[in-house]
């Protein structure tokens, strides 16, 4: 904040005696509210917040809150007022009517309150998760969570692997999208805030989540629930796309791809990078850490640690702890520079 | 005629009626519901039935509760003298507990209440 008033870096707020005059202050108050009340308010939109909805489940969300915020104002207002109004009575209430106050203050409309509170927050359940079964004509994604990043796999309508990816999740705007939710270590949660509530990815179970995109965009979604060191650098990319575009993607992702630049793919496999990652249409076949293909179309390097870009890349795999904390990748710096630079324009150019 | 219900209960023991009703309507609830999805009962029996069962137990509960509740009325003189009842008499002892009673049946009543709506709302098993 540049503003002298809120640092105090520049003249300070004095009180009435050493030199503002009282008749100031309320101006100076009000100024300082409004400057510390804009930047929460600036911060609700964007791409990452449950209160500027882009799908079905976010809105029903962003509405709950915004009626339980209105209503918990107007409460918190009225005790305020009835405070004022005890504090400046002069003339205490006879017993009865004070027994009248804390009936129907106290017990009725607390009662009554809550249950319409309840009920509306109930009532929209269903709509927030819904449910499909094993309806087979509803798009299923797999989603694990894994220390610090996302094991993405779109299923065929026969339930099978049609492809996988990682760290990235799109989906096709107007359609419910299933997605089954499974952790292999630790609890993690899967929260796109834009597209609906989060889940917990539990070891040894399999959570169901399922969230409609209205709005075609790019959106983040992040771990919920701490994990581990990387927890707060472990985020996704969503994009949610036109249905058309987004079956091309599909069609597309369904063919192999990796074979581009065989120079930089046979220094990819030399070094060993195949035994964890794998790139379709390669011998790169590795399953334990995060697939790779297309991985220039990504957002982001090392699960939203870093923005997607040669130079990062090259970071990411000179050591990977530098950049995330106890990530399970281990470090390459034993690589010439100039071939960690060639990985990184490889990988940067996959498509 | 002579009433079924005696004219007097003088223990402690009316005092946890209600919550108990409350406590045990709650048991029922959770785990019917839980036992039925867990199951896969749904596909026998429709969801609406449990709906149905609960509501009737739920009934029974505020039926149990009211009447817990009539008993406490009862033996706090239907209101006759004021709270806070604080003498060290008897008596006192006898409408503070009435009261007391009283006050906690109008919790249960609520709490079993709010207990039932997300069984109006509830739309299946999720499993």
């Amino acid at each position: 904040m540049d503003d002298d008033r809120l640092t105090g870096a520049g003249r300070p707020i004095r009180s009435g005696r050493d030199g503002i005059s009282d008749s100031y202050r309320p101006a100076i108050r009000a100024t300082t509210f409004i400057l510390l009340l804009s930047p929460p308010l600036a911060s609700c939109s964007g791409v990452q917040s449950a209160l500027d909805p882009a799908g079905h489940e976010a809105r029903d969300v962003a509405n709950l809150f915004f009626v339980m915020l209105i209503g918990g104002v107007a409460i918190w207002a009225g005790v305020v007022g009835l405070l004022f109004h005890a504090a400046r009575k002069r003339k205490p209430y006879s017993e009865k009517g004070a027994g009248w106050v804390i009936l129907w203050g106290g017990a009725v409309f607390p009662t009554a309150t809550l249950a319409a509170l309840l009920s509306y927050a109930v009532w929209l359940m269903p709509n927030i998760r819904p449910w499909f079964g094993e309806d087979a004509g509803v798009g299923r994604v797999e989603v694990t969570g894994e220390q610090f990043w996302w094991r993405v796999r779109y299923l065929d309508e026969g339930g099978a692997v049609a492809f996988e990816t990682a760290n990235e999740v799109r989906v096709p705007i107007g359609e419910p999208v299933v997605f089954l939710l499974n952790s292999p270590d630790v609890i993690h949660s899967f929260w796109i805030p834009v597209l609906g509530g989060k889940m917990d990815m539990i070891p040894g179970r399999e959570n169901r989540l399922t969230l409609q995109a209205e709005k075609p965009g790019t959106y983040r979604g992040v771990c919920a629930e701490f994990c581990g060191t990387s927890h707060a650098l472990m985020a996704f990319t969503v994009h949610a796309m036109e249905p058309e575009a987004y079956k091309a993607w599909v069609a597309a992702r369904r063919k192999a791809s990796g074979g581009q630049d065989q120079e930089g793919l046979a220094l990819f496999l030399r070094h060993g990078c195949a035994a964890c990652h794998a790139i379709s249409g390669t011998e790169a076949k590795g399953t334990i850490g995060p697939d790779l293909t297309a991985f220039g179309e990504r957002g982001s390097v090392g699960a939203g640690a870093l923005p997607n870009g040669q130079e990062h890349i090259a970071r990411f795999i000179r050591d990977p702890g530098q950049v995330k904390p106890e990530a399970r990748m281990p470090h390459f710096s034993m690589l010439e520079e100039a071939e960690i630079d060639r990985i990184a324009a490889y990988l940067k150019g996959l498509r | 005629m002579k009433s079924f219900i005696p004219r007097e209960v003088e223990t402690l023991w009316t005092l946890f009626t209600a919550p108990t009703v409350w406590a045990l309507h709650f048991l029922v609830c959770y785990a019917t519901v839980a036992v039925f999805c867990a199951k896969g009962l749904a596909s026998e029996v429709s969801f609406d039935t449990v709906r149905i069962a609960l509501g009737v137990v739920t009934v029974l509960a505020l039926a149990m509760i009211v009447l817990s509740a009539w008993l406490a009325w009862r033996q706090w003189g239907f209101g006759a003298a004021d709270p806070p009842h604080d003498e060290a008499t008897r008596n006192a002892r006898t409408l503070f507990q009435g009261f007391a009673t009283l006050l906690l049946s109008g919790l249960s009543f609520v709490a079993v209440l709010y207990m039932a709506i997300p069984m109006i709302f509830i739309a299946e098993c999720q499993s």
